[in-house]
Formats: C-alpha cells, sequence, structure tokens
C-alpha cells in the first residue's frame, strides 16, 4: 500500500505509481482497481494526495485561460476557426473577436483574415474538445511582422522561466518582442531574431542543466 | 541434437535487441527496434484531424496503423506498395495496440502509426509492434500499457523463442507464434499461429514469450530513459 514509486522518478507508460486507496489521480495518471499507473512518459509529482505526472513529451492540451498562438483557417458567418496546433480546431466567435464593436454582417475577414497569426486566449474548453477563444484582454492582438517558430510544448514553461526571468531576459539582451504561445508557438519580431531564435533552440535542448540562464546570457550577449 | 540453435543461441534465448527513439525528427514520436537482424522503424503522428468525415468517432479518437516492407529489406527485392500480406499485418499491428492506448480525449482525430521494416529476418510485425509502442510513448499518446511483441515457436520438435529466418524454414517443417503481451496486465494482445503445434506445447510457448517480453520491456524501458532522462 501506498507509494510503490517515490517522487521525481522517471516512469513510462504502464508502471504503477501508487497502491491501495490513499492517492489521487491528476494529469497523466488513472486508476485501476485499487492501483495508480502512469499515462505517459513523465517525472511523478506528489501534492498531498494528488499524483500527477510531469510530462516530458506529448502534444498540446488545450486549458482555459492559456495564451496560444493560432493561424486562421477559416471564416464562418458567426466567427473564425484557428489552428491552434491541436487535433480539433477551435473558435473565435464574433462576440469575442475584438473589444470593437463589430457590425452585423460586417466582412469579418477585415478584422482577420485567412491565414493570419493571432494571440488568443482560451476561454474555454467544452466536451467534445470544443474550444472557444476570446481576443478580450492584455496583450492579445493579431500578429504582424516578426516570425514564428515552433517548440515542442513540454519545454514552453522553460522557455518562460521562474516568474517568466527567462522570457525577460531573452527580450531585453535582444530588443526583440518575444510571445511564447503555450501550444508551442513562439512569435519573435525584431532585428536580431536570428539570435534569439538559437538562444531559443539552446533552451530546448538544454531544458534539464543547470546554468542555463548565464549560457544564454553569453549566448545573447557576446554578439 | 546438440542443445544449441543454428545461431548459437539457447532455445529460450532471444537476438540482440536495440531501441532508439526520436530518429524520425518531422514525427510527433518515433522508434527505431532492432531484433538480430531485423529493423524496424515505427513514426507516430497526431493526434490530428481525421477525414473523410465519415470515419470519424465523435467518442473517441481513432488509431490507424500502416504496415510496409521495403522494397531491399528481403534477399529478393519485392514489389513496393500495398500487398495482402502487409494489409493483414497493418490489422493485427492496430488490434495489438488498441488495447493499450487510451484515445477518449481525442474525439473525432486520428493517430497514425507507420511501420516501416528497412531489414527483414522473422518476426517483422513483432518487431514492428514493440517499435510502435515506443513510438506512441514518445509521441506522448495516453497509454495504458506498454506493449512488447515477440514470435515463438517450434522448430525441430523443439519449443523455440525468437525465431530468425533460417529456423522460420526449416526443411521439416516449423510452427511460427507471434504474441504481442500487456506486461503489466499479463494480456496477450496478438496471437498468430503458422504451423502445427500441440495443446501442452502452446502452454509452454505462451510462457517462454512472457520471459522474453519482459527482456524486451526492459530494452524499451532503457531507450526512453536514455532520451528523457538524460537529455
Amino acid at each position: 500500500m501506498g507509494l510503490v514509486i517515490k517522487e521525481k522518478e522517471f516512469v513510462i507508460p504502464g508502471d504503477v505509481i501508487a497502491e491501495g486507496i490513499d492517492y489521487l489521480p491528476a494529469q497523466g495518471v488513472f486508476r485501476e482497481g485499487d492501483k495508480l499507473i502512469a499515462e505517459q512518459i513523465g517525472i511523478v509529482h506528489v501534492d498531498n494526495r494528488l499524483i500527477k505526472l510531469i510530462p516530458l513529451t506529448g502534444t498540446y492540451s488545450p486549458k482555459p485561460g492559456d495564451a496560444v498562438i493560432g493561424q486562421v483557417v477559416n471564416i464562418s458567418f458567426n466567427g473564425w476557426s484557428v489552428d491552434i496546433g491541436f487535433s480539433n480546431l477551435a473558435l473565435l466567435s464574433v462576440r469575442d473577436g475584438s473589444s470593437d464593436f463589430i457590425e452585423r454582417k460586417s466582412d469579418l475577414s477585415r478584422y482577420y483574415d485567412f491565414d493570419d497569426f493571432i494571440i488568443a486566449k482560451i476561454s474555454n474548453v467544452g466536451k467534445g474538445n470544443l474550444i472557444d477563444l476570446t481576443m478580450k484582454g492584455h496583450g492579445l492582438m493579431k500578429l504582424q511582422g516578426g516570425m514564428i517558430i515552433d517548440v515542442s510544448p513540454s519545454k514552453v514553461p522553460r522557455i518562460i522561466g521562474k516568474q517568466g526571468s527567462m522570457i525577460t531576459l531573452l527580450k531585453e539582451l535582444s530588443g526583440c518582442k518575444v510571445t511564447v504561445g503555450q501550444n508551442g508557438k513562439v512569435w519573435i519580431s525584431g532585428e536580431n531574431s536570428e539570435n534569439v531564435i538559437e538562444a531559443i533552440r539552446v533552451i530546448e535542448k538544454e531544458s534539464h542543466q543547470s546554468g542555463l540562464t548565464e549560457k544564454i546570457e553569453k549566448l545573447l550577449g557576446g554578439k | 541434437m546438440y542443445g544449441k540453435r543454428i545461431d548459437g543461441r539457447d532455445f529460450d534465448e532471444i537476438r540482440k535487441i536495440e531501441a532508439k527513439i526520436g530518429i524520425v525528427k518531422s514525427a510527433n514520436g518515433s522508434a527505431m527496434f532492432k531484433i538480430g537482424d531485423t529493423i524496424a522503424i515505427a513514426a507516430v503522428r497526431g493526434p490530428r484531424d481525421l477525414y473523410p468525415k465519415f470515419m470519424q468517432n465523435p467518442k473517441s479518437g481513432i488509431l490507424r496503423c500502416n504496415y510496409n516492407m521495403m522494397s531491399f529489406s528481403v534477399d529478393e527485392r519485392i514489389r513496393p506498395g500495398p500487398s495482402r500480406r502487409s494489409r493483414e499485418i497493418s490489422l493485427v499491428t492496430e488490434n495489438a495496440l488498441m488495447p493499450a492506448v487510451n484515445l477518449e480525449e481525442f474525439p473525432n482525430a486520428v493517430v497514425d502509426v507507420f511501420v516501416e521494416i528497412i531489414q527483414a529476418d522473422a518476426g517483422t510485425r513483432c518487431a514492428g509492434i514493440c517499435a510502435a509502442s515506443l513510438a506512441l510513448a514518445d509521441a506522448g499518446i495516453p497509454m495504458r500499457d506498454m506493449v512488447c511483441a515477440v514470435s515463438v515457436g517450434k522448430v525441430g520438435g523443439k519449443i523455440v523463442a525468437d525465431i530468425n529466418k533460417y529456423e522460420e524454414d526449416y526443411e521439416d517443417g516449423s510452427t511460427d507464434m507471434p504474441v504481442a503481451f500487456l506486461p503489466r496486465r499479463n494480456e496477450i494482445s496478438l496471437l498468430q499461429l503458422d504451423g502445427g503445434i500441440k495443446k501442452e506445447e502452446i502452454i509452454k510457448a505462451l510462457e517462454m514469450a512472457r520471459k522474453s517480453c519482459e527482456k524486451i520491456l526492459e530494452v524499451q524501458r532503457k531507450a526512453l530513459m536514455e532520451k528523457y532522462q538524460n537529455g
């Protein structure tokens, strides 16, 4: 009874983490009989009675409140369909499309056209993965200029850093505008964007090593 | 009978296994699985939108497997493209993996698994299933268990594990039995049989397969650890 695998240990799918009914399954863990079993590759994290996995891989799974970068792929009469790198498209309805008033029957492509990239916030994730987006909020906008790169969604917290320390560093040293979407898309705009991309690739590759901040400082500061 | 097999192995000894994760850069997850001279590569794409739309399942995502043998993988060139055999193996691979994956979180979506055999020396479907299981784990698809597969059989009156090509083509007849296991649940998800075998021998062979699958699981775990724990 109790924990079979200790906290901060590496598990693969099918590993029994705990036995008995003392613990509850959270993200990446499921219950089968009286056993708690890992569903993904990850690191075990025990929070009181909750057992969850810190995933080391996997595609993006949308959560309400996440800021994401997506591409408009379709315009219908009541809103826009946005590709946010998930198996289902997200919906941005006219009501949440802009803080300006959008008149009925107006041309929606004037606001966001096909292939436009936007930063939006997920307002709701419903059953059957119906994802609602909103553009009402601080820093949510249509992206103009710059470039977008893909990173692994599991590495996003590393790129942002503790209380945004890493991303602030990137912005300050390069003078670029950088926005990281929770879905693993990063928008970079500015003159030294190549250096930022290089730095992000280093973070992605060496995310587990210590002394990463110094390394990034050296990489960006030296140029 | 000299107590050894043609390549010097014991009866219950499997060939040397190697596994490597993340070899197809463009895929969401990928793996190479090598057992003896058989090499399989699996790539997982998805979960992604499924078209045509009538195939979509609003309750759960679906798994779609594709097994393919490269034209240069065997001694005599085989015609590239799908064949009756590859369709069958695609289907059994899908059925072998299905109990292990949990796609309820991805309604209307599909997870594609592509298995390519780049070198064949018997036991290709088992190598393919092992590689596919690793690739699914690498892609982060929720899984109830890993899947390990090995072919056992009867050659020259002896029950042997992990048959190679020489043994499969043995003149006096050989029996080939591919088995896939879900190691934690101790369940069988693939069982095929080609040849003749007695009831007691099947039980003995299955026990041998279970033991071999434990060894395979260790290799799979090691390969995943190598990629994720150490970078």
